[in-house]
């Protein structure tokens, strides 16, 4: 499944990024990798972005980039 | 093989300071060079260059505090600067002899993937591990001797805001410098590896690492952040918030900011009086009067509102607050294309365009930044008010919009939405032409809420402050001085007002001060303003103009209320008239064509109006804007795409007033 479609509050790790292009590849860079986990924190008031939280840290994406976002519960 | 200090100039040691954003790097730089530094920009980019003094070893050594980076991989131009820097292509700057690379302990991994990008270079690195105190309160333990090994470059735990651990890092330093540090072996890739190999390859060495050295007891348990966060990016509650810190802030911008502002254009204003007392009457006297102090002095009133903004933006962003309202925002400004915090630039370009094009920084795409940068003086300024308030108090005064709502409030608003409409348009065509984004990344760290630190808060602040002054200044004298010679010459003879008969008397004060304003108004008659203000004459007759707004609109390019003092003396009505003197307001009423008819009718007013919203009538903007962007192309460009939106808005409005049946 995709990242953008977990709930709110669960968690799941990370299969893969799609797409190869300089989101994908800033993304892996902040930690996005393979096997880390991720959990969906909350979604702004607005719907997008939505905040995710891997490694410690909090990191806000858009929805656009959730999307390229292979996760397995 | 080459020593790596051989580059050095006369012994001295070039050492680079490299971290993730919010990892401590300019706390610890403040404190490793106390007020020893200089800024300036990396030679035709926009990135900001700052520097200082250090001792390392009992040798004086130069810190370059490089961006705040994630990667040294270039895409963006803080990485690509970064990369430069550390591989000594930057003019000027020798590769460096030593890197000292500052990690937040509390967020190791992710902040550890720049140092393994660093390791790779083979320059002597040394790790600044920050934020310990908060890592210990945490309940982490590291293991400092085991992840030095780990990691292959020596690691100090310093607490820089209390000055612990700084000596260490010093000796660290010393010590690294002139080495070849071996790449660790899980970070030697084969020259064809693909950039995901690499990635994984780093993050596969540094989970090593922290495995290794680190004993978590839980990631998560004293997630501060969050619970905070549970209330400030709620999303009524977090909204409402937001609403108030900008009201509080644009408040203190808007009206508290003015009580400095009174006083330093009192001050100017006693100044250049004094001046001129002590001067011989002439030309001189008028050049540093009415030129220099004058023009300086408008533009040096802005300081307040430069250095409370500032103050604000730093606690935010020191804060970690300013994070959040990009993030509560970027739904609404992604809809016409802009970032999340493109918003805050914006909303104090209502107080004044310049702090807003400085707090432009904020924003790390530089295409997005520009873009900001080149929108943001459509937001209508306070320098624009007095314009407003002249033609409707001239024009619209006492007349009511369906009986009860006052034409005047109605027209204010409507420049105000014009001004928001037109930067929404300029902007979202800008993002789709001359600055396309590829794609729109918004990948943004939420980083943790600290306790802004002042001594970095009050630096910045008076950093800015003092660029203002040193770089705008110098531009903006050089364009005072321009103006008021615009206005000066060439040189009117001595004229008297003729009382009744034609007998010359300039016996009685009241004469005297009458024969003055003739003077002046004569002057800028012949002057070569005056003369521009004919020969732009025919383009500006399709908005209703006539020559002497013409002047007006010269002169107002070094501030928009210039304009004001600028019709007070072309109407011969004294300098010190005001947008609510009568006086002012009645000649505006009767002035007369060369044919008799009005010059001014609510039309041209309004027209007037609608130029001002858009028109570039500022030079401190036009002298920021080449500061910030460092380019004159771009300030150019700026000026001339606002005059041609003004011109083609004010065209429409009177043209379409006159084919409605307007006069």
């Amino acid at each position: 499944m995709l990242l953008s479609e977990l709930e709110i509050g669960s968690q799941a790790k990370v299969v893969r990024v799609t797409g190869d292009d300089a989101v994908s590849k800033r993304l892996m860079e902040m930690g996005v990798v393979p096997g880390v986990v991720v959990r969906v924190v909350k979604t702004a008031p607005f719907g997008d972005p939505i905040q995710i939280r891997l490694r410690g840290y909090s990191l806000a994406i858009r929805r656009n980039e959730a999307d390229t976002i292979e996760v397995i519960a | 093989m080459k020593s790596a200090n051989v580059a050095t100039n006369n012994g001295e040691l070039t050492i680079a300071l490299a971290g993730n954003p919010n990892a401590g790097k300019t706390t610890l730089f403040n404190e490793l060079t106390g007020l020893r530094q200089k800024v300036a920009n990396y030679p035709g980019v926009t990135v900001e260059r700052k520097e200082g003094n250090w001792t390392v070893g009992g040798k004086q050594a130069r810190l370059i505090d490089l961006p705040g980076l994630y990667s040294v991989d270039a895409t963006s131009i803080d990485e690509q600067i970064a990369r430069d820097v550390l591989t000594g292509r930057v003019d000027g700057l020798p590769r460096p002899d030593a890197i000292v690379a500052v990690v937040d302990a509390t967020n190791l991994e992710r902040n550890l993937y720049l140092v393994t990008q660093l390791l790779e270079l083979r320059i002597p690195t040394v790790v600044a591990l920050t934020m310990i105190d908060e890592f210990e309160r945490q309940k982490h333990e590291i293991d400092a001797k085991r992840f030095s090994k780990l990691l292959s470059a020596p690691a100090v735990a310093v607490t820089a805001s209390k000055g612990r651990g700084i000596e260490e890092l010093s000796a660290e330093v010393a010590k690294a410098v002139g080495g070849m540090p071996e790449i660790p072996p899980a970070l030697r890739f084969e020259e064809d590896a693909t950039n995901n190999s690499r990635i994984f390859g780093r993050y596969h060495f540094i989970s090593d690492v922290v495995q290794g050295s680190v004993r978590h007891k839980d990631l998560e348990a004293h997630n501060l952040s969050e619970k905070v966060d549970k209330v400030l990016t709620h999303r009524i509650f977090g909204l409402l918030i937001l609403a108030s810190v900008l009201l509080v802030v644009f408040q203190t911008i808007f009206s508290w900011a003015n009580i400095p502002m009174d006083l330093l254009e009192q001050g100017f204003g006693a100044f250049g009086d004094t001046v001129r007392g002590v001067m011989p009457d002439g030309i001189l006297a008028d050049l540093v009067v009415d030129g220099m102090i004058a023009g300086v002095g408008g533009v040096l009133v802005f300081l307040p509102q430069i250095l409370l903004l500032f103050l604000f933006i730093s606690l935010l962003e020191d804060s970690g607050y300013m994070a959040r309202a990009a993030f509560l925002l970027d739904k609404l400004m992604s809809r016409v294309g802009l970032h999340g915090k493109t918003f805050l630039p914006l909303v104090s370009s209502f107080a004044c365009a310049i702090p807003g094009i400085m707090a432009a920084r904020t924003i790390e795409n530089p295409k997005d930044r520009l873009v900001t940068i080149l929108i943001a003086p459509f937001m209508s300024c306070s320098a624009r008010l007095p314009v407003y308030t002249l033609m409707i108090a001239t024009f619209f005064a006492g007349q009511t919009v369906l009986g009860f709502v006052s034409l005047g409030a109605v027209l204010m608003l409507a420049m105000y939405t014009l001004g928001i409409a037109a930067a929404i348009i300029v902007g979202f065509v800008l993002k789709k032409t001359v600055l396309r984004t590829s794609s729109a990344p918004f990948v943004m760290e939420l980083p943790p809420y600290r306790l802004p630190n002042l001594r970095n808060v009050f630096q910045n602040m008076f950093l800015r402050a003092w660029l203002f002054i040193k770089r705008a200044g110098t531009v903006i004298l050089s364009i005072s001085i321009v103006l008021w010679a615009l206005t000066a010459f060439p040189r009117t003879g001595p004229t008297y007002v003729h009382l009744g008969n034609g007998a010359v008397n300039p016996a009685t004060a009241e004469v005297a001060a009458a024969n003055e304003e003739f003077r002046k108004s004569e002057q800028i008659k012949h002057s070569f303003a005056g003369q521009l203000g004919h020969a732009i004459e025919p383009m500006i007759r399709p908005l209703g103009f006539d020559w002497k707004i013409g002047v007006g609109l010269i002169a107002s390019f070094a501030a928009r209320e210039v304009l004001v003092s600028t019709l007070s003396i072309i109407y011969n009505v004294g300098k010190d008239a005001d947008e609510e003197s009568d006086n002012l307001l009645t000649a505006i009423r009767e002035a007369k064509r060369d044919d008799g008819g009005k010059v001014w009718t609510p039309l041209t007013a309004l027209t007037l109006m609608v130029f001002f919203v858009f028109a570039m009538q500022c030079m401190s903007t036009v002298a920021v804007v080449r500061r910030e962007t460092n380019s004159w192309i771009w300030a150019g460009f700026m000026v001339v795409y606002m005059t041609v939106v003004a011109y083609v808005a004010a065209f429409v409005t009177y043209q379409g007033g006159r084919l409605l049946g307007f006069e």
